[in-house]
């Protein structure tokens, strides 16, 4: 099949799937379910499209395949605020703060985290990109650490409310949050659309980008703070869900055998659409709810992976 | 020209280059010779922008590398360095093509295809230009990465180790080229290189360095001489001319132990 052929199909599979999800077993007052779940598809376009995304980009970025931007511990800062605010307030933290500030908070220290990592790095005129992924793994491991430690000590059922915000659910999503979201994520496709060639480049790595005349480090500065906009996005609306990202990648790379961003990402936000819809679908038609969508992306992602790794043996 | 003018490099406490200046001609092949950790790489790394100097300045044609829009500096100088793993889907045509892109940003040209013609044509690489880099075996990869700097068509070409991992037969026609680049083309370039036969019989001019510091830097006649060879690697040549080419023979050295 040619690549625009399977971009066609990628975006048929997820028109029928935004359509059985949109309509299947709508129930009698369906002007409200419809609009209800029209948010709830197109937030799970989002979600998705962050994801996949800021995951390609940053394997681009790191020139490696395995890795996904959680390495940096961008959940690890969002959990921690979310443990810290019920640790603090108690079963009276809805009361205390709002949806809507909960998510405008969650995104400024994610960015405010960002920020700091990357001055760190590029002031000291290292811009060693595993350097970076270094100090972020250290610091997401050290604020897991003191989120565990604060989780032990608080009351059992207050410890309930922040296990709802540890797994990424698409049931909770606040529609006034939906459009800030869906802004700030036209907002970094725009600024990123416009060096796409260069992506292509710092692919061959980082002395050939140089050689070829790339402001290398400018180019990576720009890609990982969009990164960091979109992981912050994703999180705080709906919850961690960067596992996504190793499976999305690198199921595109296997259908789409190019080295162009500019077919690349599309390719695998559509793909990455596919698997959130899918999921959730099975999710709450299957398993009325009795298992997470990570659990399903993850559990036919691994069986994927298995039969790449059987296939590949054969040759 | 290339002028470098005392170029001091340290890690912290370790000094790798230690005020070195050099000037080297336009047209020639000059190969860097030196034992590991004499800072060859390092020189080369410098001069091509992909590492900071602590001090001293270089020098291209007239105008400081500083002062060049990276852009620009990438029409004029390219570099090559020894590793090159690539775990992409690119084709050999694809790779070559980057080549151009300081000139046209990814978008190109028919000029632009021209070159990339005439690169895959120079280094003999018609009958395999669609095939995937990553299957290719190690001449013809290393043959691929040429191909792309020659598409780029600077008038300094910096290669680090070319002949790493490459058997005589590609090591020849790796060398072959250069020389062609050279000759046909104008080319100025710079190798770093450890194969001593090699640079005695393929380049113009050889920089012998030992601890950070040029050592002698003159015509390949005069560098290949028992005498200066020893002097840097510390181990006992004999030099064989034959047809006026010039053999080092380093394995005398071995006698000893037999």
């Amino acid at each position: 099949m040619s690549i625009p052929n399977k971009i066609f199909t990628l975006v048929l599979i997820t028109l029928i799937l935004s359509g059985l999800f949109l309509f299947y077993k709508l129930p009698n007052n369906w002007e409200y379910a419809l609009e209800r779940r029209s948010f709830k598809v197109a937030s799970m376009l989002i979600v998705s499209c962050c994801i996949a995304y800021s995951s390609l980009v940053f394997q681009t970025l790191t020139n490696n395949k395995i890795l996904t931007p959680s390495i940096m511990g961008f959940e690890a800062v969002y959990l921690l605020f979310q443990t810290l605010i019920v640790f603090v307030y108690g079963d009276k933290t809805f009361q205390v703060i709002k949806n809507s500030d909960n998510f405008f908070i969650s995104i400024g220290l994610m960015m405010l985290f960002a920020f700091l990592l990357f001055i760190l790095i590029f002031k000291r005129g290292k811009s060693n990109m595993y350097f970076l992924l270094l100090i972020g793994l250290v610091l997401g491991t050290l604020f897991g650490t003191v989120s565990s430690f604060l989780q032990l000590v608080i009351d059992p059922n207050e410890f309930l409310i922040i296990e709802g915000q540890m797994f990424a659910s698409f049931n909770k999503i606040n529609t006034d949050l939906f459009w800030y979201a869906l802004a700030f994520m036209i907002l970094s496709f725009i600024i990123g659309f416009r060096q796409i060639k260069n992506l292509d480049v710092i692919a061959l790595g980082k002395e050939a980008a140089v050689n070829l005349g790339l402001d290398y480090d400018k180019t990576v500065k720009l890609y990982l703070f969009i990164i960091a906009v979109l992981v912050a996005v994703s999180t705080a609306l709906v919850g961690p869900m960067t596992f996504l990202g190793i499976l999305v990648t690198n199921l595109t790379y296997e259908l789409f055998k190019t080295y162009k961003h500019s077919i690349l990402i599309p390719a695998c936000c559509l793909v990455s659409c596919i698997a959130v819809l899918g999921g959730q679908f099975i999710v709450e038609q299957v398993f009325n709810f009795n298992t997470t969508i990570s659990i399903i992306i993850n559990f036919v992602g691994g069986i994927y992976f298995m039969f790449l790794l059987l296939k590949a043996k054969k040759i | 020209m290339i002028k470098i003018e005392n170029i001091s490099k340290n890690y912290s406490e370790k000094i790798v280059l230690d005020k070195v200046s050099l000037e080297i001609p336009k047209g020639k092949i000059t190969s860097i010779i030196g034992a590991n950790g004499a800072g060859k790489s390092t020189l080369l790394s410098i001069i091509s922008r992909l590492l900071k100097q602590n001090h001293g300045s270089i020098i291209i044609d007239k105008k400081n590398i500083e002062d060049y829009k990276n852009r620009i500096l990438a029409q004029h100088l390219s570099i090559l360095k020894q590793s090159n793993h690539l775990d992409l889907k690119l084709t050999v045509k694809e790779l070559v093509s980057f080549g151009r892109f300081p000139y046209s940003q990814g978008r190109l040209t028919a000029e632009d295809h021209e070159k990339v013609d005439e690169a895959i044509a120079f280094l003999d690489l018609k009958s395999i230009e669609n095939s995937f880099v990553d299957e290719l075996s190690g001449g013809q990869k290393q043959r691929a990465f040429l191909a792309m700097v020659v598409a780029q068509d600077t008038e300094y070409i910096l290669l680090d180790e070319p002949l790493n991992n490459l058997d005589m037969k590609h090591s020849v026609q790796i060398m072959r080229t250069l020389r062609k680049l050279c000759k046909e083309k104008g080319k100025t370039i710079i190798i770093v290189i450890h194969e001593i036969n090699f640079a005695a019989n393929y380049s113009d001019y050889i920089v012998a360095m030992k601890d950070g510091k040029i050592r002698h830097y003159d015509t390949t006649k005069n560098i290949i001489n028992p005498k200066v060879l020893n002097d840097i690697f510390d181990i006992n040549f004999e030099i064989i001319e034959k047809k006026e080419q010039l053999f080092c023979d380093y394995f005398s050295a071995l006698k000893d132990i037999y």
